[in-house]
């Protein structure tokens, strides 16, 4: 067991290694024109320039620049944002809470929910419930997510008034913007949960459970649940890599001041050390997560630790 | 020597094509007995012919502006209203769809292509190439798609073509890692086995033993991209990132839409339920191919 972690997070690290070097790349030579000219602004004088690309180290040959990037990288130095003149890391530390909430939120909520959705549909498969149920949930799942903030603002916010359209200062801010992403999260937690305890249950082990005679909610708690949940553990921590970062649509729409809304903010900008921050912070927290996934799927299925 | 492996392999190689031709056409019984499938291709199609035909669907040009008849309400004369430059809604609905079309079913045929091809020489040399191959896929899976695609056209500009590109580049992983893992248990069959005994190509065994053999797990993962490709297409737009204006695109309608929701809720309105149709068809589709195909293939 302790192997399969260490196998894993022996992947990781040099994955790590890669999406850092590719960002280091992709923004120095990616990138039609010059950095330091793109950061001095159209009006510059030749000067200015020049002495910008030495404080960036821009002079300097592509590998030393790339070393100096990645120790600087290790001790959190990603530089200061072209737009904020403050320092990337911290702009990012003080969007992430925002960003961490409603993934949390959302996660709980919309998980927690999908799978009573899939455990109701599954047992009462075939009748009214299930097939009325599974039509809201394919609509819920293939909403935009764009949409459905825009409708929910429109019907809670513009109609009936009961909630702020914009911005981050109550609770009663975060209730719009962490439905919309957890309708979606109810929706595909829910479809997945339900085809896969189908599945469980037609398998031996729970005939056997049954055959003992067992009660049919100790066959399903005991039995049923545990092997159901490993697809939905895999989802749900797509799901968490994904709102970390991909949360970008639903913090616009709503004002909130997020990593996604900061990413955005600093692609519209060019500001390329804010641009390298978070998609490098988004990347790494994707194959955190993953990670945790995978170390999580040795507690579930217990077949994992032989292999 | 000839003579002994001449109708061996005719067996061998008629024998896969019957199943494959008899797996297909139960696979499309199943599929037209199956009502949300046969919906799904019904709103589809329907979408793609006014796509096609908008010009003689509606009398209203998408672009033309009339300053007069601003922010119309929806009336029989408008159907879906105006919005702030006075433009038909129904008229822009109708061509916006060309471009998410376009971009939907582009981006999935590239990717398609591109995932396909590295996945099968992965799955079928296997080794250092194989190695090499999936880490690269592992590395741009790690990016999360709107991000990289929003970081993409970002630094390349958003012209159509990049819009497809950039969709297309983060969807390869999905298709590679798919037809790799069916490759892989492909090239042990027998009849792949005997069409290398013959002597046969690499590219012959992989386009006419493998590929047919592993295509319908394919065909259901690429109709489910289909509706993802078009949802990004249009966030893209949505976030400012897509096809410059005024060209009618949903996504940037409902963009537009956003600043009026208060007084002319029709602008947004009407754009979201013709990308939430599509997308639902595909969705139902593709399900209905799933299930038709073999309910465990995708899971």
């Amino acid at each position: 067991m302790t192997k399969h972690i260490l196998r894993r997070i022996a992947v990781a690290i040099p994955l790590i290694l890669t999406i850092v070097t590719l960002v280091f790349l992709m923004l120095r030579l990616g990138l039609p024109g010059d950095p330091a000219q793109l950061l001095a602004g159209d009006r510059a004088t030749p000067e200015l320039i020049e002495q910008i690309r030495k404080n960036l180290g821009l002079d300097r040959p592509i590998h030393e620049q790339y070393l100096i990037f990645l120790r600087d990288a290790m001790q959190g130095d990603l530089g200061d944002s072209s737009t904020f003149r403050q320092p990337v890391i911290e702009l990012i530390g003080s969007a992430f809470p925002f960003t961490a909430i409603i993934t949390f939120l959302t996660v709980v909520i919309g998980t927690f929910l999908g799978i009573v959705v899939g455990i109701v549909t599954a047992l009462w498969r075939k009748t009214l419930l299930d097939n009325v149920t599974m039509v809201v949930v394919i609509f819920f799942y293939s909403i935009p997510t764009f949409w459905m903030g825009l409708m929910l603002i429109l019907i809670f916010s513009v109609q009936l008034r009961w909630l702020p359209v914009q911005g981050s200062g109550t609770w009663q801010h975060f209730v719009l913007p962490v439905a919309t992403l957890s309708l979606n999260q109810v929706a595909l937690i829910g479809r997945l949960t339900r085809n896969s305890l189908i599945e469980t249950m037609n398998m031996d082990f729970i005939r056997t459970a049954r055959a003992k005679g067992l009660r049919q909610r100790d066959v399903l708690i005991r039995h049923a649940l545990k092997n159901t949940l490993i697809p939905v553990v895999t989802v749900t921590g797509i799901s968490v890599g994904a709102l970390l970062g991909g949360a970008v649509i639903t913090e616009t729409i709503f004002g909130l001041p997020g990593v996604g809304r900061l990413a955005i903010q600093a692609i519209n900008n060019r500001d390329y050390p804010m641009i390298q921050g978070t998609v490098m912070l988004v990347a790494i927290s994707f194959v955190f997560v993953n990670l945790i996934v995978d170390i999580l799927y040795v507690y579930i299925d217990p077949r994992i630790r032989h292999i | 020597m000839d003579n002994k492996t001449k109708p061996i392999q005719l067996q061998e190689e008629t024998e896969p094509q019957r199943m494959e031709r008899g797996a297909y056409s139960r696979m499309l019984d199943e599929l037209i007995s199956n009502r949300a499938a046969v919906l799904g291709v019904f709103i589809l199609v329907a979408f793609i012919l006014f796509a096609i035909f908008a010009e003689s669907i509606t009398p209203y040009d998408p672009i033309q502006r009339d300053a007069r008849g601003r922010l119309a309400e929806p009336t029989i004369e408008h159907p879906f209203g105006t919005d702030s430059l006075g433009r038909d809604i129904l008229a822009r609905v109708l061509y916006g769809g060309r471009v998410s079309i376009i971009i939907g079913f582009s981006a999935i045929i590239v990717a398609g292509v591109a995932g396909i091809g590295l996945g099968l020489i992965a799955g079928y040399f296997g080794g250092t190439l194989d190695n090499a191959i999936m880490r690269v896929m592992d590395v741009i899976l790690a990016f999360p798609g709107l991000i990289l695609a929003i970081w993409l056209v970002a630094i390349f500009g958003s012209s159509l073509g990049n819009l497809i590109l950039a969709i297309a580049f983060f969807n390869i992983p999905t298709f590679a890692r798919l037809s790799r893992g069916s490759t892989l248990s492909a090239r042990e069959m027998d009849y792949v086995i005997a069409a290398q005994s013959m002597g046969a190509s690499p590219i012959q065994i992989l386009w006419k033993h493998i590929l047919p053999a592993v295509s319908g797990p394919l065909i259901v993962l690429a109709t489910l991209s289909v509706s993802g490709a078009i949802v990004t297409g249009a966030s893209l737009s949505f976030l400012g990132l897509g096809i410059d204006p005024p060209t009618p695109e949903w996504g940037s309608m409902l963009a537009d839409g956003r600043g009026y929701l208060r007084n002319a809720w029709w602008i947004a309105f009407f754009p979201g339920i013709a990308i939430t149709l599509v997308v639902v068809a595909l969705n139902l589709l593709g399900d209905g191919l799933r299930d038709a195909l073999d309910p465990r293939v995708l899971q």
